[in-house]
């Protein structure tokens, strides 16, 4: 895997790595670099990983609250038009409108929109599902679910240079570094 | 990361997961069970009994569409009986997977990350078999979908207003945020499968559920940020499932359901329930598949005292009770308190105090929280009181109400036990399957409870 003589389109550079301490240093590092289109992939969620490589927000918790904005007005919406426009019943001489009753089932709905649309949310922002991808076609890869850690450059980044990458995310102490084909 | 070296004083306990793994063997021990472990005679023996009872289910409720709710022992004036004891009874059972798998995770609790996944599955499985019973008690239940509001032909609209719309509305939620939970969570163990299968056609089954999981960075911060908010969601989900459950009772005016104090005394003794159950499973599992390094001695022992301080909640709650039916001054409300210790069940109702208070306050004394086989009756014995307390509630309020020319007796038929017999074959051949398909113990949050796992974790020392 670690020679040069692949000849098709590349998508970058890979490095594995032993610890998540070491993926962690590795990836402050090429930032600092100044590479940016990279990614680091790891076998559980490690803290500061996203931010070494320059990923500090995203954008799920906003989709949750749309989602339960959505459910919270569908929910009481739906149930106002129902009790007082569309098919007003007089029950033990309530107001048709009576709002207490109506909170149970708009709670539900905000908290089933939004539980919904934070799972769909999170798979949708990620690109999931998405059943190929080039990091895939490195065999040592297969262990990033279980115990090592990896640092991919991508051929994207302005920085790319398949000698120059390669010779600096050596200089990181990697098990390994491999070309990932396209 | 010499401070590493230090245990801290509070964690010279039994820990949370046994000294000596590393990433590699935490992964191999669970997915072994899955992909590895050749079939036992033992599984498969369980597996016809449990997957036989899961049939008589088929065959009972096949038999009460074909006959109508007559073969059950409900009447007039108990029209409730078995179906709605046992809707409570289960959907109470699912509510410790959702407190273990999202209150916890919110409270920081990391000790949970070896028993959420299994608690979820039974939660799954719980309310599958909470679903059951009202649907079998409708009469006509293929006209299930007239509880949804839809545009129809009829020109009806549900009433919002009442209690069993709630119900509905607060059940399919709480299965449908409990299973996209459970799934969100299994998703980057799913990619461990995959990767980890031998069997190509197995590998493209954990394939197409992990959807292409590869565990970016950028994945997993959007991916923590989901599962929290996913948790801060069903956190208040959880208690007001229970909450709109005893509202179906609160809200009606019979003595010993008009009353405030439902809904937080409900939701306790789901938990109760739920938290026996837990160890009801989880005894025998960490044995058969020897996960004792994963489910410790301090599990169980957290889970006793869940259980402890709920049942003494729940212990309150029947004080309550009492105290509001003497003080209310109400002759109904103190005929109820009289009828429960003197009527016709007064038997059940002490067999209920005996099972739900007396015995678990062994529960106090460490011997009996790590001593499996103790813990394992006692948590049996809370999940029979608890089935108790659901009959007594619906049964002994509604046998004898305000009327003395209504009362009457409720007696279970066949059908009836054979139903509730029958919803165990659901739940444990769920299990069943479970525990022999998918990944038992969440494998990636295992990983995190190393100390290699942290990265920051010397400076967090210092602070």
């Amino acid at each position: 895997m670690s020679d040069f003589s692949t000849n098709g389109p590349v998508y970058g550079l890979m490095a594995e790595f032993d610890s998540a301490q070491e993926l962690v240093a590795a990836a402050h590092k090429t930032h600092a670099e100044g590479y940016r289109k990279m990614d680091a992939y790891s076998p559980f969620p490690i803290e500061g990983l996203a931010e070494a490589i320059g990923f500090h927000k995203n954008r799920v918790s906003l989709v949750v609250l749309i989602g339960g904005l959505i459910g919270l007005i569908t929910a009481y919406s739906l149930q106002y038009w129902v009790a007082v426009i569309t098919y007003p019943t007089n029950i033990g001489g309530r107001p048709y409108h009576s709002w207490p009753s109506f909170i149970i089932v708009t709670f539900e709905l905000t908290i089933l929109f939004g539980g919904i649309s934070s799972a769909v949310g999170m798979l949708a922002l990620n690109g999931l599902p998405m059943p190929y991808h080039p990091v895939f076609n490195v065999a040592e890869f297969a262990k990033a679910t279980e115990n090592k850690f990896f640092l991919v450059v991508e051929s994207s980044d302005p920085q790319y240079d398949a000698a120059r990458t390669r010779s600096f995310l050596s200089s990181l102490a990697p098990r390994m570094v491999a070309e990932v084909p396209s | 990361m010499a401070t590493n070296t230090q245990i801290p004083v509070a964690d010279r306990r039994v820990p949370v997961i046994a000294p000596g793994y590393t990433f590699t063997t935490i992964t191999e021990k669970v997915s072994n069970i899955v992909l590895k472990r050749p079939l036992s005679l033992g599984w498969i023996f369980g597996f016809l009994i449990v997957f036989g009872m899961l049939n008589m289910l088929a065959g009972v409720l096949g038999y009460l569409f074909l006959k109508g709710v007559g073969i059950w022992g409900i009447n007039i004036p108990i029209g409730w009986g078995f179906a709605i004891i046992n809707f409570v009874w289960w959907i109470g059972i699912g509510h410790a997977g959702t407190l273990i798998s999202a209150i916890l995770a919110l409270l920081r609790q990391t000790w949970r990350n070896s028993i959420n996944r299994f608690a979820e599955a039974m939660t799954l499985f719980a309310v599958m078999c909470a679903g059951t019973f009202p649907l079998a008690h409708m009469g006509r239940p293929w006209l299930f979908y007239w509880m949804f509001p839809y545009p129809n032909t009829m020109r009806y609209w549900p009433n919002f207003r009442s209690p069993l719309v709630w119900d509905v509305f607060a059940v399919s939620t709480y299965f449908t945020i409990s299973l996209v939970f459970w799934f969100v969570g299994l998703i980057p163990d799913l990619a461990t499968m995959r990767d980890r299968a031998e069997n190509p056609f197995v590998r493209r089954i954990y394939a197409l559920l992990a959807m292409g999981w590869r565990g970016s960075a950028r994945h997993w911060h959007r991916y923590e940020t989901a599962y929290l908010l996913l948790a801060g969601l069903a956190t208040p989900l959880v208690l007001s499932v229970h909450t709109v459950v005893s509202f179906d009772f609160a809200v009606g005016i019979v003595p010993g359901w008009h009353t405030t104090i439902f809904p937080p005394y409900f939701v306790a003794g789901a938990i109760y329930s739920g938290f026996a159950m837990v160890l009801c499973l989880a005894i025998p599992i960490r044995v058969i598949y020897r996960l004792q390094d994963f489910i410790t001695e301090r599990h169980l022992e957290i889970s006793a005292k869940v259980m402890l301080a709920t049942g003494l909640i729940v212990a309150y709650g029947y004080g309550m009770e009492a105290f509001m039916g003497w003080y209310s001054g109400n002759q109904f409300d103190s005929f109820l308190l009289w009828n429960r210790f003197h009527g016709p069940y007064r038997f059940w109702y002490l067999a209920l105090l005996a099972c739900n208070i007396l015995i678990p306050q062994v529960l106090w004394l460490k011997k009996f929280r790590v001593s499996t086989g103790w813990l394992w009756l006692i948590s049996f014995i809370v999940l029979v009181g608890m089935w108790l307390e659901r009959f007594i509630i619906i049964v002994v309020s509604l046998s004898r109400d305000f009327l003395t020319s209504s009362w009457g007796m409720y007696y279970p038929t066949k059908w009836d036990w054979m139903t509730f017999a029958g919803t165990f074959g659901l739940f444990l051949t769920g299990m069943w399957l479970f525990m022999r398909l998918l990944p038992s113990i969440s494998i990636f949050e295992l990983r995190t409870l190393l100390p290699e796992a942290h990265v920051h974790e010397a400076e967090e020392v210092k602070q």
